[in-house]
């Protein structure tokens, strides 16, 4: 649905020219909602905005639904436009128009008659869950609500694909959970490919099909969920895996730790599961074989397209062999240990 | 100065009555058909000023730059000169240099370019995601204008009304160097060459009390389309 090729992007600043894209190759197929991921400045909000064409691409193709934007006249591409539904992390409602008006107004450019627009806005409203606000206006309300305005106006034309823009990065976790369902919901019941871009690796865990991992202009991983956070190979597709798990040392135990092996202290080791990790329950077969207390401080697993992956610290009790021991073998079941110190 | 003093005046005073009054009618017509014309031409200016910037719509540097100088050179001349500099233009116009007419040709010369850099400053408060948000639901040019600047930059605009209004206000006491009448030509020559204090004072509380009825108009229509 979605082709993009070669695609290169370069700004220029005074005499300074900046590749914020670099080749970028991406393929979305009808119905996926795929993500794209990265960190600020990545270059990933110019991608979504290429795909558009609200930023004109240097080099390269964008094909949507068998359309090559960019060999378009302006007023065919502003045509087809209308078939690429776009929401923003600001969301961009016009202050001037209330709920119903700024819903209807994709039609309204269309020319398309009032009762029609009453009757589609309507349906909109009540698929949004809007009903009740449709006089009301955008300054009158939530963060959340403003957003299901903002898909609902994106879905007003009957678009084939959905490009959101940060869509969730200004909600709350609550309401950016229940924003996500709404695009998975309208995801399946329009058949609808959306394409989005975020910094947060929970909007890929909770929603995506499939991600690309965007870093410095270029995306350096792409592929299924699943296997992405199954078999990492970048780095930074590591560092945004492990950001879903947030996993600090407590204070007061970063306070007694030490980088050396004292009498009566312990090693506080950090276990990464990973989806090469060898699914059995390891950590009591640990303790029973090599004879340790293993004390869990945190933890935290999930469960992403049928890969288990999770972070988790704790304490070895045990004499020094028998940790040595129990760490190798750990080791040997494609389970990351990393030994952060010692505690006394 | 006392409240008794004008009361007793104006008991006393039927022609300086009359000639108030024809000068407040007079006032009002420069003031609202300078205004009115000078919104016909502003706007539009306004518009295309913001629209032709480096980062406009239209982006349009030649354009801008031209339109911008022009605009310059219109409020950088002093009203009183511009009044008498424009003469041959305004007989043209009007038929005449003298009277009411003649006064409102370069009132509204001189409200074009004001109010032209008003609107300009208008649609720069509506946020640039509005367009673009706009333009990804397949906006043409002319609709973005309609639909999205005009009228989410509208109580910037009634704002720019006012404050062109009462600077128009301001600039019709001036109208009597070409002999337009009004107010301010009253309280010259009534008030201030023939030492009458009263009528003076009296031509200062009326037009105290028109600016301030256009400031409020002007803020209740703000208030009403506002909906930020």
């Amino acid at each position: 649905m979605i082709e993009i090729r070669s695609l290169n992007k370069v700004f220029h600043q005074g005499k300074r020219a900046i590749k914020a894209l670099d080749d970028i190759n991406l393929s979305v197929s009808e119905g996926a909602i795929y993500g794209v991921i990265g960190s600020s400045g990545a270059g990933k909000s110019t991608l979504i905005r290429c795909v558009n064409l609200l930023e004109r691409p240097t080099e390269g193709s964008v094909v949507v639904d068998g359309v090559d934007l960019n060999t378009l006249p302006s007023n065919q591409l502003t045509l087809t436009r209308r078939k690429i539904g776009m929401i923003f992390q600001h969301f961009n409602l016009l202050a001037s128009r209330n709920v119903f008006d700024n819903i209807g107004l994709p039609l309204e450019l269309a020319g398309v008659n009032k009762q029609a627009i009453k009757t589609k806005v309507d349906s909109l409203l009540e698929l949004v869950g809007l009903s009740d606000k449709k006089e009301s206006y955008p300054a009158n309300l939530s963060g959340g609500q403003k957003q299901r305005v903002a898909i609902a106006r994106a879905l007003a034309s009957d678009p084939k694909v959905l490009l959101c823009d940060e869509a969730t990065s200004a909600l709350d976790p609550a309401t950016t959970q229940s924003i996500l369902e709404l695009l998975r919901k309208i995801n399946k019941e329009f058949n609808l490919t959306i394409l989005l871009i975020t910094h947060e690796m929970a909007v890929v865990k909770s929603i995506c099909s499939h991600v690309a991992i965007i870093g410095d202009g270029k995306l350096v991983e792409q592929g299924a969920v699943g296997d992405i956070f199954a078999h990492p190979k970048t780095e930074l597709a590591r560092q945004f895996i492990r950001s879903t798990l947030d996993l600090s040392i407590p204070a007061d135990y970063s306070a007694r730790l030490s980088d050396t092996k004292t009498e009566n202290s312990y090693p506080l080791v950090r276990l990464e599961f990973t989806g090469a990790s060898v699914d059995a329950p390891i950590i009591s077969q640990v303790a029973r074989e090599f004879n340790l207390d293993i004390s869990i401080l945190s933890s935290n697993m999930d469960y992403v397209g049928g890969i288990k992956f999770g972070l988790m610290l704790a304490e070895f009790f045990g004499t020094p062999e028998s940790t040595e021991q129990a760490i190798s073998f750990l080791k040997e079941n494609k389970i990351e240990v990393e030994v952060l110190g010692y505690v006394a | 100065m006392s409240l008794d003093m004008m009361l007793e005046w104006w008991v006393n005073n039927d022609r300086l009555i009359d000639l108030l009054i024809t000068a407040l009618g007079q006032t009002l017509a420069m003031v609202a058909i300078a205004g009115l014309i000078g919104f016909i031409f502003g706007i539009p200016l306004g518009v295309l000023l913001h629209l032709t910037k480096e980062t406009g719509l239209l982006a349009n540097k030649a354009t801008n730059k031209v339109l911008g100088t022009f605009i310059n050179i219109g409020r950088s001349i002093p009203f009183i000169i511009l009044l008498v500099a424009i003469i041959p233009f305004t007989r043209i116009i009007v038929g005449s240099s003298i009277g009411t007419a003649a006064a409102i040709v370069p009132l509204t010369i001189a409200a074009i370019p004001f109010i032209a850099r008003l609107v300009e400053g208008a649609l720069l408060e509506v946020p640039a995601g509005l367009v673009e948000a706009a333009q990804a639901m397949g906006a043409k040019p002319k609709q973005i204008i309609l639909k999205v600047l005009l009228p989410e930059a509208l109580p910037g605009i009634i704002n720019s009304a006012t404050i062109t209004l009462v600077t128009l206000v301001g600039y019709s006491a001036m109208a009597g160097t070409v002999g337009g009448g009004g107010l301010g030509d009253v309280g010259i020559r009534y008030g201030y060459q023939r030492f009458d204090a009263v009528v003076m004072m009296i031509t200062i509380v009326i037009l105290v009390v028109l600016v301030q009825a256009i400031q409020s108009l002007g803020d209740y229509l703000v208030k009403r389309v506002d909906h930020r």
